[in-house]
């Protein structure tokens, strides 16, 4: 090849989907496209096959999947998993109903929620275990293997292992700490900070500071690459995505894909290639990839139509969105 | 770094009246927080609200969306020591901005023994809460009865008159008319700038309450006190005061940015609230500003208007400050 494709459009083969309120979240559950809608129900999409069930009274706050199952938390203080078919199963419920606006899913199907000041652990055979922080926990996440979370809080990370008695070790880096990843060989916890800006750690006997700074906005959407080596982020008007080879991004300059006249709202790679989407507050998404920073066009710029949410299937063939103002759609990769 | 610099704003998502206003209510306990929250929920305004409460329950309303907060504050990381903010608001404010269109206006209840700064604060540090609504106005209900004992002993009470846009005295029944004319000369002293309305069980019309814009640059037209004060009367314990300075004609804006900018930033703390309107000169605009502490909002708005006396004027309401050292510093800055 000695010339330059013309960025192409996959528009034509986008199959919007009205959700029609606030998409909150989305998760494939195998053939199935779950989106988690801030008025508490759950949509269920197949092939344009569309159902809707009532998972919260009220508002749906959060929502997380593992391919089987949409857990989603609501400020009616319950934790919610809905399938691709029946009706959703309560998980848990707090008895003061306080918000839940943070839940974790792990690879063997333990789930963790907050309430509150503390955080709650369910292992995959349902025993709760619960722990009470020093300040309000914020983003959940569980490491790749073993049953540990990382909890996002004021001034740090708390490290915490539920079937242990033993007190959370505390990353400490002042600031408000909100969502949290976990590196999927285990060896890097990041934060997205109120500061507009991501901390991690290089985890190890002596965890090393990882500074990642210059976002104009808070960046609240975060993706790892399919090989673990980069990491993406939203909060500015290019997606942020920083290299993870070798001892992490600190000192190393970001990669920026897709630099437009808008704030870049929801990141997510795909999950065998180095191909990332980018969502923006102007409603555009394109598809960015990585190694030679080609551009397509999945959705033209819709004002008030803002990207919220996600999706990739397991195979990488259909990647689904969510919009602030109900929109959603359906993308299928063309073959070949 | 330190708290964003005065400047112009450049960056606007929304225009003030798409943004969803909320209405901070504050009050020392037993003052009647409670009774004026009510009152606001069940008139028949057809308004919808999200109401933030600090005790879940404690209002009992239906048709509202009712949420628990927990009053967490802290202080942002950038340099700014007064830059506190709260941060179960901001979680509850982004929660909320999901379900936009289900409710007019907000409405924040603090607890009794509440810093009204961090809430005030939250709005204009927290770029997404910024984003999506404006705070409207602090209302803060006192008790005609207690208000002077509290004066004395809480020092919350003291900030909450201080930061008030709008004043509900409330149990003004439960006084004479000299203790009356006592307590609204005490909070007076400390706030000569906010609405006050005197009531019983907290009894008046919320128009006085909503809608105010106190912190719409475009609204502060004049900063005229509510309450001209007549004659002498003698504080001597009032370390929280307002003062007022005019120069009767141009500043320099290249010598009072700067001034402005290292007032707040040296003397925040101390400063609770602040506001100017200003001639710049050779320029035909009015220059408008408010500030919270050390976070200064300010921008250039309408014309002059042709017969109205260009001057400057600042007004500050805070906690130990020196009038005579900022009337030198302000002086200095005339064109």
């Amino acid at each position: 090849m000695n010339t330059i494709p013309k960025p192409v459009s996959l528009r034509e083969h986008v199959v919007p989907v009205e959700a029609g309120e606030h998409v909150v979240g989305a998760q494939w559950l195998k053939q199935t496209l779950a989106l988690a809608l801030s008025d508490g129900r759950v949509l269920r999409w197949t092939d344009g096959q569309i159902d809707s069930v009532e998972a919260h009274r009220g508002g749906l706050l959060c929502a997380t999947g593992d391919g089987e199952r949409l857990v989603s938390g609501g400020d009616d203080g319950r934790v919610v998993a809905t399938s691709a078919a029946g009706e959703p199963v309560e998980v848990a419920v707090d008895p003061k109903r306080r918000w839940i606006d943070a839940v974790a899913l792990s690879a063997s199907g333990s789930i963790a929620w907050n309430t509150g000041k503390s955080v709650h652990a369910r292992d995959d055979k349902g025993k709760v275990k619960s722990f009470d922080f020093a300040t309000t926990p914020q983003g959940l996440v569980f490491a790749p293997k073993g049953y540990r979370l990382a909890i996002g809080q004021m001034n740090g990370v708390s490290l915490w292992y539920p079937n242990t008695e033993a007190a959370p070790e505390f990353l400490e880096w002042k600031g408000s700490h909100l969502d949290v990843v976990w590196s999927q060989d285990g060896r890097f916890v990041v934060s997205s900070m109120q500061e507009n800006a991501l901390h991690g750690w290089r985890l190890g006997d002596k965890p090393s500071h990882m500074r990642m700074t210059g976002y104009p906005a808070k960046p609240r959407s975060l993706s790892w690459s399919h090989d673990g080596l980069w990491l993406a982020s939203s909060g500015a008007d290019a997606a942020i995505v920083w290299p993870f080879q070798g001892d992490g991004p600190q000192g190393k300059a970001p990669r920026e894909c897709g630099a437009r006249h808008a704030k870049v709202t929801r990141v997510a790679f795909h999950p065998k290639a180095l191909v990332l989407a980018v969502g923006y507050d102007d409603g555009c998404v394109l598809m960015i990839r990585l190694t030679d920073a080609s551009e397509l066009l999945v959705r033209p710029p819709l004002r008030g139509s803002g990207i919220t949410a996600f999706a990739w299937d397991k195979g990488g063939k259909r990647l689904a969105f969510g919009a602030e103002d109900g929109a959603a759609g359906v993308l299928t990769l063309p073959a070949g | 770094m330190v708290a964003p610099p005065l400047a112009p704003a450049t960056h606007q998502v929304k225009t003030m009246s798409e943004k969803i206003p909320v209405t901070v209510l504050t009050g020392y306990l037993g003052a009647g927080k409670t009774t004026l929250l009510n009152r606001i929920l069940t008139e028949d305004h057809g308004k919808k609200f999200a109401v933030i409460v600090n005790e879940f329950g404690e209002a009992g309303i239906d048709g509202d969306l009712v949420v628990g907060a927990d009053e967490e504050v802290f202080e942002m990381n950038n340099g700014c020591i007064c830059c506190t903010v709260r941060g179960d608001l901001i979680r509850i404010l982004d929660g909320l901005m999901k379900r936009k269109g289900k409710f007019d206006a907000i409405i924040v209840e603090t607890t009794g023994l509440a810093d009204p700064a961090p809430v005030a604060q939250t709005f204009f540090v927290d770029q997404d809460v910024g984003d999506a609504t404006k705070l409207d106005a602090v209302v803060t209900v006192t008790d005609a009865k207690w208000l002077q004992e509290r004066l004395k002993d809480a020092p919350e009470a003291k900030n909450q008159i201080a930061f008030a846009d709008v004043i509900v005295l409330n149990k003004v029944d439960l006084v004479t008319a000299e203790e009356l004319a006592d307590v609204e000369t005490a909070i007076r002293a400390i706030n000569p700038y906010a609405k006050l309305h005197k009531t019983t069980r907290c009894e008046l019309p919320i128009e006085n309450l909503l809608d105010r814009n106190a912190f719409d640059l475009d609204r502060i037209l004049d900063i005229e006190p509510d309450f001209l004060e007549s004659g002498h009367h003698h504080h001597h314990s009032d370390d929280v005061r307002s003062m007022s300075f005019t120069i009767p004609g141009d500043v320099d804006p290249e010598k009072f940015m700067p001034w402005i900018n290292d007032i707040s930033q040296a003397q925040g703390p101390n400063i609770l609230r602040s506001k100017g309107i200003l001639a710049f000169k050779d320029e035909p605009r009015r220059f408008v500003f408010q500030g919270v502490h050390m976070i200064l909002d300010g921008d250039l708005q309408r014309d002059w208007k042709a017969g109205e006396k260009r001057e400057s004027r600042l007004v500050f309401i805070g906690r130990d400050l020196d009038p005579n050292e900022l009337r030198k510093g302000f002086e200095a800055c005339a064109a």
